[in-house]
């Protein structure tokens, strides 16, 4: 018996989540047995699936394409899981809106217990999970024959994406409820790397005052081919939008480099970035919470330390 | 149009959370609780509805011990009209939250449930997408914008790269992000009109479901700690430090 990953793409190529749910498959695999098989739903997606195929460690690639699969509906897709995850042990989807949409569908239509964003495969049934927004870390056991999880990515490193040569398969499709569809997406048109994916990010807080004061932070940004962040504080006084929001609320990150500017270091905002390899906080108030988990803190005024630091970064 | 609103009573928000010595849990007693904050915009979006004419009653439901009534008066004291607590001192885990709730809804028969995206003890964020599988009924997760016009209810979700708009058949399921609306603090006149407001206690087995756990939480520890690190001078050192001893760029 073998763990299914639920794949996240677009069609043409695999998002990078897929890649750290993957290794997150690849434990649970070493420790219960069974390989490791990657479903990619979608319509037109040879290309995700060849990507998929050559994922170092994935044994078997299987394809079902549909229009009904193109945007990532729930409720089709999960009918067709529901339908192949009855020859697995486990599936796992990316802890992204995309998995965490779809996931709990399948596990109740399976009526088995979901876990939700594991940070660690501990047994062939025992996985640590963040509960209250990664101030406690349980170890939860699951008693049903199929695990289903959603896998947070920055906890589990990314599988290559080359040296593997799965056989790609093409499995008949769910069906569609035909309840849902499709409208629109709004997509946020950036030139820098996704947050999720970025070596590093620079934030910024309630403290950079405006929207508008945003581009400080961009200009330092782009000196280090980083990507831009927002604490929920900035996010909800409408400086920039959601898809910004670094937190338990927004996105999980853990870069190389995390530079959080104007953010005072709320619980909920730490609980998205305090796995980051390395911290700077920039804040004029010295008693500011993100220190205490920085390794490198400047108590300074942004105003003049962002343009300082892009400066700094040319020479 | 009837809807339905699941509320959970958490921790408060802004209770700094202690593990227990034994790594059973986490300290709940002597600890304040309210209403998980998503389930609030959750509330606060039907009484939008309702107050545009798109809804004619708002029953709030909650799944837990006794003084979840509490939490279910807040909710009527925001402008819903009648409330169901499923009672239970046990943890009721998502999967038999959606089945409790599927039970009521049988029963009910609502053109809508509203749900929190999350609530924010356990993290889990399942309930919503559980209860629309069971029921055979669509969802539109993670809302920041909800119209319901005649049959059809458009959703526009917070999604990684952005939002997306999805068109669903009703009855459907909407569970609630931050930015779809701001909730009201209920007014004192409305929290006495709250306490004439009837709520009806059930228990799981009236309803026919096993609230058994089906995860079994082994341990609870305390994440490992980050310590604090240095205070620089400059910018310049800043950079320096980042290049040379950090190394990250």
């Amino acid at each position: 018996m073998s763990i299914l990953v639920i794949a996240e793409h677009d069609n043409a190529s695999l998002k990078s989540a897929t890649l750290h749910t993957v290794t997150a498959a690849a434990q649970l695999a070493a420790k219960a047995g069974g390989e490791v098989h990657v479903l990619v739903a979608g319509l037109n997606a040879r290309a995700a699936a060849d990507a998929a195929a050559k994922i170092a460690g994935v044994s078997k690639v299987l394809l079902a394409e549909d229009a009904a699969y193109e945007h990532g509906l729930a409720e089709p897709l999960s009918l067709l899981v529901t339908g192949l995850a009855a020859s697995y042990t486990g599936v796992f989807f990316p802890a992204t809106t995309y998995g965490k949409n779809v996931s709990p569908r399948v596990a109740a239509l399976l009526d088995v217990a979901q876990l939700s964003d594991i940070t660690a495969v501990i047994s062939a049934d025992s996985f640590q999970r963040p509960i209250y927004a990664g101030n406690a870390i349980a170890t939860v056991q699951s008693k049903d024959a199929i695990k289903i999880a959603t896998v947070r990515g920055t906890a589990f490193d990314s599988a290559a994406a080359e040296g593997g040569s799965a056989t790609i398969e093409n499995v008949t499709t769910g069906g569609n409820p035909g309840k849902s569809a499709f409208v629109s997406q709004q997509l946020s048109k950036s030139e820098r790397p996704e947050l999720t994916a970025a070596r590093i990010i620079v934030s910024g807080g309630r403290g950079m005052g405006s929207g508008e004061n945003f581009t400080l932070i961009e200009a330092v940004a782009d000196k280090l081919g980083a990507a831009v962040g927002a604490s929920r504080a900035a996010v909800d006084a409408g400086f920039v939008p959601n898809d910004y929001q670094v937190g338990q609320t927004g996105k999980i990150v853990a870069p190389e480099l995390y530079v959080a500017v104007g953010i005072s270091g709320a619980i909920q905002h730490l609980a998205g970035m305090k796995d980051s390899k390395v911290i700077v906080a920039i804040n004029k108030d010295e008693e500011a919470p993100i220190f205490q988990v920085a390794d490198y803190g400047l108590v300074a005024d942004l105003f003049q330390a962002l343009p300082e630091l892009a400066a700094e970064l040319s020479k | 149009m009837k809807a339905l609103v699941a509320v959970k009573r958490v921790v408060d928000y802004n209770v700094k959370i202690r593990v227990k010595a034994d790594n059973s849990g986490v300290e709940t007693t002597n600890v304040k609780f309210s209403m998980n904050p998503f389930d609030e915009i959750a509330v606060e979006e039907a009484v939008r509805l309702k107050e545009a004419g798109k809804l004619s009653e708002i029953v709030v439901v909650s799944i837990g011990p006794a003084q979840a009534q509490e939490t279910i008066r807040t909710a009527l004291a925001m402008g819903g009209d009648r409330g169901i607590l499923v009672q239970s001192d046990e943890e009721v885990q998502p999967l038999a939250v959606a089945k409790a709730l599927k039970a009521l809804v049988d029963k009910e028969q609502p053109s809508l449930v509203i749900l929190g995206k999350q609530a924010i003890d356990d993290d889990s964020n399942q309930t919503g997408q559980m209860l629309a599988a069971l029921l055979g009924w669509p969802q539109g997760t993670f809302a920041s914008k909800v119209v319901l016009d005649g049959g059809k209810l458009e959703v526009t979700r917070e999604v990684d790269a952005g939002s997306e708009t999805v068109s669903l058949d009703l009855p459907a399921v909407v569970t609630t992000d931050l930015r779809l609306n701001e909730p009201r603090y209920a007014s004192l006149p409305n929290i006495m009109k709250a306490k004439k407001k009837p709520i009806e206690t059930v228990s799981p087995a009236d309803l026919g479901i096993d609230v058994s756990p089906r995860l079994v939480t082994l341990k609870v520890e305390e994440p490992s700690k980050r310590s604090a690190g240095v205070k620089v001078g400059s910018v310049a050192e800043l950079v320096e430090k980042l290049k040379n001893e950090a190394k990250v760029i």
